[in-house]
């Protein structure tokens, strides 16, 4: 008898946090097949992948690094996909709050001060809003789909930041590469351990997790954001602006992408490249969904993805694995996750076909 | 002249891609079914047509190889979508990831080695006519074929009874349903058939537009082939003319650097992705053209219990 699916009278509490929990199971056992495929001893790998990168201060300390711009950004996303706003382009949205943060410090690269840093985030979020913007006025005065001028206007950013690596701003000292110069020391985020890469952008994130939760559960927003996702109709009735929601989620989505740009260029790399992140903006979209768009959950989430992309790295270095292996995984996650989900509303049931459960 | 016939040419190999993924995403979402992994499938099939080109060196066993490409990942998003009820917007964009991901893990072998392109096929007698030959008359195999698609499709949505059904599923799942079909069954095909043509436009990107392998080679044409179908308001023959002026438009960068204008690669480079948002637009701003137009089931998902 093949099992098949039953609708639940009421959905399930317990699976909607199971079910991130399922998935990163089932994620790793194709992870495990992947790696026989493969040729590589599956509990070398998942050493190198899941404990490695965990059992030492430094490891630890760059797990917090990478989590800072997932959380970031997830936190804000999660508020949009909440809300039914789809926005996938801060990958975009994060590439100009680089090149706005950045274009701050290149300026005042031969001058120190307190208050360069406090610029740069001002500008970085600038940049990020900025581009969501155009996302937002499309969509609200122009009915265009967000899905797609966001991912459009991901790729525009992306040529923008390559075209001033090869102009304006590369570095005049550089021999021709295709690089801005090095932040001055007032530039840069300060360092929360030393010997580490961990900086005040990790203390960032957290407020934004903080700042989410606040959103969601304590003001009219937050309530508006539920209402126009689970019930657009009611959102309708009870007078709520739905362009309002486009507007305040898409931007609020641009200024974090923008801000967690700013935080990388200033934090971990300390300079303008062709390629500030590998892909932060769209695996925020995972952050989000396996943090079930809370800002809580995304936290956890956030260090998860982080994670792979740690583990990645250590797997490359270790067991020459190429680095793609780590999107492999975040598909996977996002696949078996979407598809545990499905538990929440329906229970699995063997046996003889029942007639299905009737709700009103 | 001399410098119109090779623009007209690559403005047909930059369009077939677009013309298949289109295609295809358009018989998906007349389902009813919007499917946002075009992308994903699209380099999948990009990846495996290039690997078995050079594993079988037959052209033919590499396109059959690309569309089957296409349709397990299609299935994958099927199977997620219509049996495990998940979210369309989201899988589709898992689809996406993972179609990325997946491809550049079996691709890193297959850096950097070339292939000498897809053979052209000339028609007898057609061929040899001035201009219009050499355009359209020595093309290659899937050139043909993505025209000939335009017109099968044309004639199957809207000349046939199982075009009519197609549509009605797409249109009103429960009246459909309540009529005896099977809307499951319909919407898997259509999604199938979806996979099948990004497969063969990634085939096309790697086998005859630009015969190498670069990770992400498909740069966004899946999701340029998405917004295509809204421009063209869910019909075939539009969808055609849509993706030979986004062709037009992506080949403009080549030929203007060879004309000598000043203006930076990168700028031309952004041109079909604002000249995408341009048409959205265009399209999008009146919204009754478009509730007219869409499947008016696209995106709901169907439960058939209720």
């Amino acid at each position: 008898m093949w099992p098949h699916l039953v609708r639940r009278r009421l959905p399930s509490k317990a699976m909607v946090y199971l079910s991130p929990v399922l998935a990163l199971v089932l994620s790793m056992l194709a992870g495990i097949i992947l790696f026989l495929i493969m040729g590589v001893s599956p509990l070398g790998a998942l050493h190198a992948f899941f404990i490695e990168p965990l059992s030492s201060v430094y490891g630890l300390a760059e797990l917090g690094v990478k989590a800072t711009p997932l959380v970031l950004i997830g936190v804000a996303l999660a508020l949009g996909f909440k809300a039914g706003v789809w926005n996938i382009g801060a990958e975009g949205q994060l590439t100009m709050g680089a090149i706005c943060g950045g274009v701050v410090a290149l300026y005042f690269y031969d001058r120190e001060g307190f208050y360069i840093i406090p610029l740069m985030l001002g500008a970085g979020v600038f940049g990020g809003v900025a581009w969501a913007a155009i996302v937002a006025f499309l969509r609200v005065r122009f009915n265009a789909n967000e899905i797609l001028t966001s991912l459009m206007l991901s790729y525009v950013a992306g040529l923008l930041l390559n075209m001033l690596m090869h102009g304006p701003l590369k570095d005049p000292d550089g021999f021709n590469f295709p690089e801005s110069r090095q932040f001055s020391d007032s530039a840069l985020l300060p360092l929360l351990q030393e010997g580490t890469r961990l900086h005040i952008g990790a203390i960032i994130a957290l407020a934004a997790v903080a700042l989410g939760w606040l959103i969601l559960s304590r003001t009219l927003l937050g309530y508006q954001i539920k209402v126009a996702g689970s019930a657009p109709a009611a959102c309708e009735h009870a007078g709520f602006s739905h362009a309002k929601i486009i507007w305040t989620t898409l931007l609020l989505g641009g200024g974090m992408a923008g801000l967690a740009g700013t935080i990388e260029v200033a934090g971990p790399i300390g300079q303008l490249l062709p390629n500030i992140s590998p892909g932060y903006g769209f695996t925020a979209i995972i952050v989000a969904y396996v943090g079930r768009l809370h800002p809580l959950g995304v936290l956890f989430a956030g260090l998860l993805l982080a994670l792979t992309y740690l583990g990645g790295e250590t797997a490359q270095i270790q067991l020459n694995l190429p680095v793609a292996v780590t999107g492999v995984f975040q598909g996977l996650l996002l696949f078996f996750l979407l598809a545990s989900d499905v538990l929440i509303l329906y229970r699995l049931q063997f046996g003889m076909a029942a007639p299905a459960v009737e709700t009103s | 002249m001399d410098l119109l016939i090779p623009a007209m040419l690559t403005i047909i190999t930059a369009a077939t891609p677009l013309l298949f993924a289109a295609l295809g995403e358009m018989v998906t979402e007349k389902s009813g079914v919007l499917n946002l992994g075009v992308e994903g499938m699209m380099v999948m099939g990009a990846i495996i047509g290039f690997i078995a080109v050079h594993a079988s060196g037959s052209v033919t066993v590499a396109i059959f190889a690309a569309v089957l490409a296409g349709i397990c990942m299609a299935a994958i998003f099927a199977l997620f979508v219509l049996t495990f009820h998940a979210s369309q917007v989201p899988t589709g964009l898992a689809l996406t990831i993972f179609g990325i991901g997946l491809s550049a893990l079996m691709g890193q072998n297959m850096v950097g080695i070339a292939y000498g392109g897809m053979p052209k096929i000339a028609i007898p007698g057609l061929a040899a006519l001035p201009v219009v030959g050499t355009l359209f008359f020595q093309q290659d195999f899937l050139v043909y074929l993505s025209i000939a698609m335009v017109a099968a499709i044309h004639y199957f949505l809207h000349k046939t009874r199982a075009g009519l059904i197609l549509r009605a599923v797409g249109d009103s799942h429960d009246a459909a349903h309540a009529m005896g079909y099977s809307v499951i069954k319909i919407r898997f095909m259509a999604i199938l058939f979806g996979g099948a043509m990004a497969g063969l436009s990634g085939a096309y990107l790697s086998l005859a537009y630009s015969p190498m392998w670069v990770e992400q080679m498909t740069a966004g044409r899946g999701w340029i082939a998405l917004a295509l179908v809204v421009f063209a308001c869910w019909r075939p023959v539009r969808v055609l003319f849509g993706a030979y002026l986004f062709g037009g438009i992506s080949i403009l960068q080549l030929h203007a650097q060879a004309l000598g204008i000043g203006i930076p690669s990168q700028v031309m480079s952004m041109l079909p992705y604002l000249a995408t948002i341009l048409v959205l637009v265009i399209i999008s701003r009146d919204v009754s053209k478009i509730k007219l137009n869409a499947p008016a089931s696209l995106g709901r998902p169907f439960h058939p219990s209720r």
